[in-house]
């Protein structure tokens, strides 16, 4: 094989794997539009929040010290030294199943039967919110997420291909990250559970009553607002495995909201109400944005085409199919 | 019996068109001019121009642009940011190649430019719709705000990327520059936000904004009774973009001063406040976008006073505190009154006609 062709095929390995993580922050936008039918802003909050609230527990962080520390002089910082990493996601798992019970109980509840752009609004004041109450309790320095997920190259896949390139090439095999083959075997155990999930429980059937018609599933006996609570539960959840993965490769800083942004077009893309939708978005707009860094990139002399390039390349599918690829067909009466 | 209008008959076409047809709202109104005009000009001071009256002034201006296409127009978009960074820039690139037009003219022609713009990135509108086109809108935010940062013709190849403005004035005072006086800066703007109002106003009260509202309601009966939708949303999109342009250009030229693009014009900084101005003030309300950025632009400062000041917390923390409790007022603000303050001023109102015997 040529070293173009290689190079292409790693290109899109890569972009395949980053394509995943987007993935991982629309699946939770796209549960609780399809059952709630809100606009979730705050996903990306929620990841960081999980990831700040696993580094708390982990080193064992006392919520809230700096406020305390300023308001009483005292001087608070950790109560323990660290914590097991299978406890602490436990734990962590526990705090946003809380916040998805505190979220539903003051907020949505309030909100019934607003238009979608009131609710919008709200999950945005919910980011803020929950950013302000993150960088409180835990504070806003930059930390380092470590649960044992291997990072760095593959060796394995370096030297397996080092031999691919036509002899005498200049080829030192292809450059993955452990760390996204971690995240994309992780990624395919939590869609293939949710499917599951949805497909073969009671719990899950409900679910999918919810997100077809509020109505019909409310008069079939169906609990609305324990199904959203769920639904923010699992929201919560995947936001914890996407906070996790991104914080392990990048910190856990602010700029991890700041992945919501990353999965709106996936979004668009993909279709606002198709789980099927997130995953094959995230996977088309990874692989793109790789592609056109390193295709298209070269001829603009300034580069970085990563922030915008997503989103043009989504509003050119959306004009051609304005509900995205796999969205509910729109159908309009007067 | 404050507000009442028994007695007041109108006996002509002109007198029933009148923006204000009230007395008590022509006394209100023209008391409120007499003192932005004439009294606050004379006692205004720097911290007062540069913490509340100009920024409110400029942010009245985004607002009421953003309200044109979101609340009257029922396009919501998320590329304020984007929109106000084009007005910036194109006043500085006028000012650079024609150093001796006039500022008014330099700003209006910079509206004009973003209008230009708008229009291109209101093309996806005619296809996509909701939530589509709100996302679609922040392709023109991210887009916009990059190619002012990377491409070095927008700020004149400067090492820093930042664009500082020149001094300007009218009447030869400087209105623009660190050398300009507050209340040439203040009048300037508020000279500008009255005329664009009331623009703004008759536009809304005329076939166009009837259209525009028409589309809002339901855009494919608006299009049956002969509604043209290109015309109407493109139209929306030019006119508020016009607006934003300006209100962009005069908080770089006027009240910055020196900007750097990905800073100032920055999602979380201009697109979604404004965007919370107008729903926290209401959603199609002229009122309502001076409420909502009264009450945007003053709740930090308060916020700030409160917890600085008074408790003592260090500022980085009081920042975290304002994030918080600026999340948490949104959500009770939409929860208590979705319609917003234009709404609680009308209920106020129909008390006020009864006051003091409500029944």
């Amino acid at each position: 094989m040529s070293v173009e062709l290689l190079n292409f095929i790693e290109t899109v390995l890569n972009g395949l794997m980053s394509g995943v993580m987007y993935s991982l922050v629309a699946l939770g936008f796209v549960l609780i539009f399809k059952a709630s039918g809100v606009f979730n802003f705050a996903q990306g909050v929620f990841a960081l929040f999980a990831a700040l609230t696993l580094v708390g527990y982990q080193t064992g962080q006392v919520p809230f010290a700096h406020l305390i520390n300023e308001l009483f002089g005292t001087n608070y910082h950790n109560w323990y030294a660290s914590m097991p990493n299978f406890l602490a996601i436990l734990l962590t798992m526990v705090t946003m199943i809380a916040l998805a019970w505190i979220i539903e109980r003051l907020v949505l509840k309030h909100l019934v039967n607003q238009d979608p752009i009131i609710l919008f609004m709200a999950t945005i004041g919910l980011a803020f919110a929950l950013e302000g109450v993150g960088d409180l309790m835990w504070g806003s320095d930059v930390k380092v997420l470590d649960v044992g997920i291997p990072s760095g190259g593959s060796v394995w896949l370096e030297e397996a291909t080092i031999g691919l390139a036509a002899e005498g090439s200049e080829y030192y095999g292809m450059y993955v990250d452990v760390l996204n083959i971690w995240a994309t075997v992780i990624a395919v155990i939590l869609v293939v559970s949710l499917a599951l999930f949805s497909q073969y429980t009671k719990t899950g059937r409900a679910l999918r009553a919810v997100a077809d018609d509020h109505q019909a599933a409310l008069s079939v006996g169906i609990s609305l607002r324990s199904i959203w609570i769920l639904v923010w539960a699992i929201s919560g959840f995947i936001a914890m495995v996407a906070g996790i993965m991104w914080g392990t490769e990048s910190g856990v800083q602010f700029s991890l909201s700041l992945i919501a942004l990353k999965a709106l077009p996936v979004l668009i893309l993909g279709g606002f109400t198709s789980i099927p939708g997130a995953i094959i978005g995230g996977l088309l707009i990874g692989v793109g944005e790789k592609l056109a860094e390193i295709y298209i990139g070269g001829y603009f002399e300034t580069g970085a085409l990563e922030n915008w390039f997503a989103y043009v390349m989504a509003l050119v599918f959306l004009l051609f199919r304005p509900q995205g690829l796999f969205g509910d067909k729109i159908i309009e009466r007067v | 019996m404050i507000y009442k209008e028994t007695g007041q008959y109108k006996s002509s076409y002109k007198s029933d068109h009148a923006i204000f047809p009230l007395l008590q709202d022509k006394i209100a109104f023209s008391t409120l001019m007499f003192v932005a005009f004439l009294i606050i000009p004379f006692v205004i001071n720097s911290y007062w121009e540069k913490a509340i009256l100009v920024p409110f002034l400029i942010f009245s201006l985004a607002a009421i642009g953003l309200n044109i296409l979101t609340g009257y127009c029922g396009q919501v978009s998320l590329g304020t940011g984007g929109f106000m960074a084009v007005g910036a820039f194109s006043t500085y690139k006028i000012m650079t190649y024609f150093p001796d037009m006039n500022i008014m003219i330099i700003i209006l022609i910079s509206g004009l430019i973003t209008a230009a713009v708008g229009i291109i990135f209101g093309l996806p509108s005619l296809r996509i719709k909701g939530f589509y086109l709100a996302v679609a809108t922040l392709a023109s935010q991210f887009f916009l705000v990059w190619l002012f940062n990377k491409v070095p013709w927008f700020y004149n190849y400067s090492d820093t990327g930042q664009i500082t403005v020149s001094e300007r004035t009218m009447f030869g005072i400087p209105v623009t520059g660190a050398e300009a006086p507050s209340y040439a800066t203040y009048l300037f703007c508020l000279v500008l936000v009255v005329v664009l109002s009331f623009a703004a106003k008759n536009l809304i009260r005329s076939k166009m904004g009837r259209s525009w509202m028409a589309i809002r309601d339901m855009d494919i009966a608006a299009e049956i009774i002969g509604v043209p939708p290109l015309k109407t949303k493109l139209s929306a999109f030019a006119i508020s973009s016009f607006y934003i342009g300006v209100a962009g250009a005069l908080y770089f030229a006027v009240f910055l001063g020196a900007i750097e693009v990905t800073e100032s014009f920055d999602i979380m900084t201009i697109s979604f406040p404004v965007l919370f101005m107008i729903i926290i003030g209401g959603l199609g309300s002229m009122l309502g976008s001076f409420l909502g950025a009264a009450f945007v632009v003053t709740l930090p400062i308060g916020l700030k006073f409160l917890m600085v000041d008074m408790v003592g917390l260090s500022a980085v923390t009081a920042k975290h505190f304002e994030i918080t409790i600026w999340g948490l007022l949104m959500i009770v603000f939409l929860i208590v009154e979705p319609h917003g303050l234009a709404r609680l001023w009308s209920i106020a109102k129909e008390k006020l006609r009864r006051w003091p015997f409500p029944y």
